[in-house]
């Protein structure tokens, strides 16, 4: 058992002696009878380090991660190339260990983080606001859903179909608590459709939320739908990747008035989901709405350059009820991550990549395109991600062989039923800078082969383009590590 | 360090630039690969149309690798950390977080795992997700546990909208949530996103609930009672079950903040105290680093007439035959829905479970009876010499693992805040404790000594108080005008809020 607790025997005596008292039992005292455990926990006993890495490891071992199979799935989480420096950085005791930063003058480095951290998400995002950091994206949304109601005094939301499902159904979730009526528009050719959006937003409408790219990987006219929410006095929240923003016209830029995210494509792991964090921009007029910790920065007795955790009036901590979020941890350490592989892209780095997901995307996205049984769900401007319609149904498509010796592993594409019935025979693609030319001619190999049927034999092209014969095994097992 | 340094120190005299001061136009660091065979270099404007794209880099640094690196190693050493010192933050339970638990979370076969992995290629993590589950089940003593709630606030914001779903579902709507004045911040705020009105209850002369003012605000309008137990003041309250009796025969569900757990794991059980709903903050009792504010994760435990309405999805176990599978479980009618993205922070639960498979049961037992020994002795050492006199325990009882000290006395006698106190153990290399909280407690010093303390830290923090009361008694102004030796001296938090700067200009 490694209890990690230092008192040994003597030492506890020597407590209880100090105490007043002959045993540890005496201080549980307090706990009536009737409502103690009176036998051990059913847990078992514990275990040493070796054995429990040993145990960990060997669950660890039986998932397909991203090192084992060419993952292209997306939808909001993404497997970027998070640089050496992100590990070394956020592994260091000062950064892993203390609490938020309620003693400035003892965490100026966390404080220091947070302010470096603001800065680059209002310059990505081009709002002049940002706070340090939310739990993640969708729960973002909410928090933007509170901020407006609270600034519009009014009880109507307006999704696009093209929002995350899972921003949708945490703000379906919320809006319950909130009292919020949730009306949703839908999507026209990949995009969102301009004349539903138009009749949907009235005077009763708080805030409409839009996703760019959405959740189709399509680029959405930010500016131009912005203009029928901006004639209701309604605000224009944004969803956005932020590693699209190297490219992609900034949403402050679009009118909006609040932008939030998933941040989990700076710099962190995919981690089957989280932590994460989730970032929140707005304009200069929600500074004092905000949700979430702000560093701000300030001076000492003595005249130096300081920092603190600002307008805490907002925080629950001090206004209790009548605070402007419940948050109190969220994910500083996620936010450091992030700001590191910022810094580590720079200024020309982050375009850059924009840019070679933008060209790899397209070359995929032809090439898929244009195999037999598939087809595109639609043909508007991508970024990192689009949407491929099959002949064959989605999951007959995934299994990486005939499935007689048991089940195969899965081709990792993202399947859009589940979340869109009306696409129940599509799949979303997504493409990193990790997702090599060759890979990708993988992926499109073993499409070919789903839709063909594993037991049939289909022709490969070689690089002169002339059909090869091909046999699939060699390539699915080839793949799978 | 027992004189003020009144020189200024080499950290002090350093004036910390931002990232984007240290950037010099050309400089890099990333090498991004080549676009790769057959890509073509096709100019962004006939993939996508001009008005859509961005017209000028945003404003990122430009800065090289070892800057990067200079600027944060330099930044961290800013930071008071919990493995550098003592760090007895009330209500906070900082632990020693092992180090086993970042290898196994960094393990590819975790930290590479994409979260809309086909449940059959996940299996060891819908495994590890289901055994946290379960332990935390037999931990609070209730049937299912949700481990989607990203920290414990938004635990608690799940709790009350189940509350919510429970009431509907049972065709009612009652709008009041109770809360002693003793709870966390969280609490109110969490109940207003929620839609419900709160409602203060007071605290009797033991520290616990006033159960006659309890009494006095139960009607059919109570949806809930949210009580932490032990409660911020280090008491257990002893009236728990006949206060669970109460709300429940109103017909209001008991919402438990576990942010306390650590005083209680295999001695009682929130579940056995007739709590519905609990939530636990696995960066708290089950040693996942703070990280300067986060991540933490909240998961939920709940009793079977809350459990239709937990959020969606649910990891399952399936067994068919010899064959068991995990899954995660959409078809939930009555769920509340999700609260965030995908299934949680996973790779808090891996951390937490590395934890409690090392402790085991028997650990966690010895866990909160050493931090409930560690507390009640760091209390007593407080409570001789100067610290007796000047910092009275709140309620003066056995504590459990944390307890409330006043410095209204220090103030009166010595003219020296609870503040300046906490400001000056910063000279001392102590982080303070949890300060001006609870609120009912006159300049209080809220403190959690954890079990993972040596004795001779708890011995050091108590001569360090006696030693700061002490020099207060000679020269007040010592403790006033703390701390000295930090990077920053104290900072002036009025006019950061007055004159708003949150970004590099």
């Amino acid at each position: 058992m490694a209890g990690y607790t230092p008192a040994t025997g003597d030492e506890q005596a020597e407590m209880l002696d100090a105490i007043g008292i002959d045993s540890i039992d005496e201080l549980f005292a307090q706990v009536p009878a009737d409502i103690r455990l009176n036998r051990p926990l059913d847990l078992e006993d514990g275990m040493s380090e070796s054995e429990v890495y040993r145990f960990l490891a060997g669950l660890a071992d039986t998932n397909l991660d991203a090192e084992r199979i060419p993952s292209f799935l997306g939808a909001g989480m993404y497997d970027h190339y998070v640089p050496a420096i992100v590990d070394a950085i956020i592994g260091r005791s000062e950064f892993l260990t203390p609490y938020t930063p309620y003693q400035p003058e003892g965490s100026q480095g966390g404080l220091q983080v947070m302010f470096d951290f603001q800065t680059a998400m209002s310059e990505i995002t081009g709002l002049p606001v940002s706070n340090a950091g939310l739990y993640e994206g969708p729960s973002a949304a909410a928090s933007a859903a509170y901020l407006a109601m609270g600034q519009t005094g009014r009880t109507g939301l307006v999704t696009s179909r093209g929002l995350h499902p899972h921003s949708r159904e945490t703000l379906a979730t919320h809006a319950v608590g909130f009292g919020a009526t949730l009306t949703e528009v839908g999507l026209d050719g990949g995009l969102t459709s301009g004349e539903e959006l138009e009749a949907a937003v009235t005077e009763d409408t708080a805030a409409v939320f839009l996703q760019n790219p959405n959740f189709l990987g399509a680029v959405e006219d930010i500016t131009a739908l912005g203009e029928a929410v901006k004639a209701k006095g309604a605000l224009l929240v944004v969803q956005v990747d932020p590693m699209t923003l190297g490219i992609l016209r900034p949403p402050g830029e679009c009118g909006a008035d609040i932008a939030y995210g998933e941040g989990q494509p700076l710099g962190n792991r995919l981690d089957f989901g989280g932590p994460s964090f989730g970032f929140f921009c707005a304009k200069e007029e929600y500074l004092r709405k905000m949700p979430g910790r702000i560093a701000g920065e300030t001076t000492d007795v003595d005249g130096r350059r300081g920092f603190v955790l600002t307008l805490q009036t907002r925080e629950q901590h001090i206004r209790r009820e009548k605070a402007t979020s419940n948050i109190c941890t969220a994910q500083a350490l996620n936010s450091l991550a992030g700001m590191i592989h910022l810094a580590w892209l720079g200024k020309e780095g982050f375009v850059e990549l924009g840019e070679l997901m933008a060209r790899r995307t397209a070359y995929a996205r032809r090439l898929i395109g244009g195999l037999d049984g598939f087809e595109l769900l639609h043909d508007a401007p991508v970024v990192r991600e689009f949407a491929v319609r099959s002949d064959r149904p989605v999951e007959e498509l995934l299994p990486l062989g005939d499935e007689s010796d048991g089940p195969a592993p899965k081709l990792p594409v993202y399947p859009l039923g589940r979340d869109y019935p009306e696409y129940e025979d599509c799949f979303l693609v997504a493409i990193t800078e990790n997702r090599s030319v060759d890979e990708i001619g993988w992926l499109a190999h073993m499409l070919e082969h789903a839709q063909a049927g594993w037991g049939e034999h289909i022709h490969d092209h070689d690089e002169a383009g002339e059909p090869v014969a091909n046999d699939h095994d060699g390539a699915v097992t080839g793949a799978v590590k | 360090m027992s004189t003020p340094t009144l020189t200024e120190t080499p950290q002090q005299a350093e004036q910390p630039a931002t990232i984007y001061e240290k950037s010099v136009p050309g400089r890099r660091a990333a090498q991004l690969p080549p676009l790769g065979d057959g890509v073509a270099e096709i100019p962004l404007e006939e993939l996508i149309p001009a008005n859509l794209l961005r017209e000028k880099p945003a404003g990122l640094p430009e800065v090289s690798e070892p800057e990067i690196i200079r600027h944060y190693n330099r930044l961290s050493r800013r930071n008071f950390d919990l493995d550098t010192g003592f760090y007895p933050l009330g209500s906070c339970t900082m632990k020693y977080n092992p180090r086993l638990n970042e290898r196994v979370a960094a393990l590819p076969g975790h930290a590479k795992l994409h979260p809309a992995t086909d449940p059959a290629d996940a299996q060891g993590a819908l495994q590890l997700m289901y055994l946290l589950q379960e332990s935390l089940a037999e931990i609070t003593g209730l049937p299912t546990v949700s481990l989607q709630p990203s920290a414990g606030s938004q635990g608690e914001l799940a709790g009350l909208l189940l509350t919510r779903a429970y009431h509907a579902d049972q065709g009612r709507n009652p709008g009041k949530v109770l809360t002693p004045d003793t709870a966390h911040g969280t609490n109110p705020a969490s109940v207003t996103m929620a839609g419900y009105e709160v409602v203060k209850v007071a605290t009797n002369e033991k520290g616990g609930v006033d159960v006659a003012d309890l009494k006095s605000k139960i009607d059919d309008d109570v949806a809930c009672l949210m009580l932490t137990n032990p409660n911020t003041l280090g008491v257990f309250d002893e009236n728990i079950a006949e206060m669970a009796g109460l709300v429940h025969e109103a017909g209001g569900l008991l919402y438990y903040d576990g942010a306390n757990l650590n005083a209680i794991m295999g001695q009682a059980r929130p579940g056995d105290m007739g709590f519905d709903i609990v939530h636990v903050n696995l960066h708290k009792s089950f040693s996942q680093p703070h990280g300067g504010g986060g991540p933490g994760a909240g998961p939920i435990a709940v009793s079977e007439r809350v459990e239709p309405f937990i959020p969606r999805p649910q990891v399952v176990r399936m067994e068919e035959g010899d064959d068991v599978f995990f899954d995660l479980d959409f078809d939930r009618p009555k769920s509340i829905g999700r609260l965030r993205g995908f299934q949680g922070n996973f790779g808090v639960f891996v951390r937490s479970l590395a934890y409690i498979l090392s402790l085991g049961g028997d650990g966690l037992t010895e866990a909160s009876r050493l931090a409930v020994l560690n507390a009640n002795y760091l209390k007593k050492r407080l409570s001789d010499g100067r610290a007796g006199r000047y910092l009275p325990v709140a309620f003066d009882r056995h504590c459990m693992h944390e307890f409330v000290l006043s410095g209204a006395p220090m103030k009166k006698d010595l003219g020296i805040k609870t503040l300046d106190l906490a400001k000056r153990l910063l000279d001392f290399g102590f982080h303070p404790p949890t300060v001006y909280f609870p609120l009912l407690v006159d300049e209080a010093l809220m403190i959690e000594p954890v079990e993972t303390e040596a004795k001779e830290h708890l011995d050091a923090f108590a001569d360090a108080i006696e030693k700061i009361l002490e020099e207060a008694e000679t020269d007040p102004g010592i403790a006033q005008n703390a701390p000295y030796t930090t990077p920053v001296r104290r900072l002036d938090e009025v006019g950061a809020t007055r004159n708003p700067r949150i970004r590099h200009a």
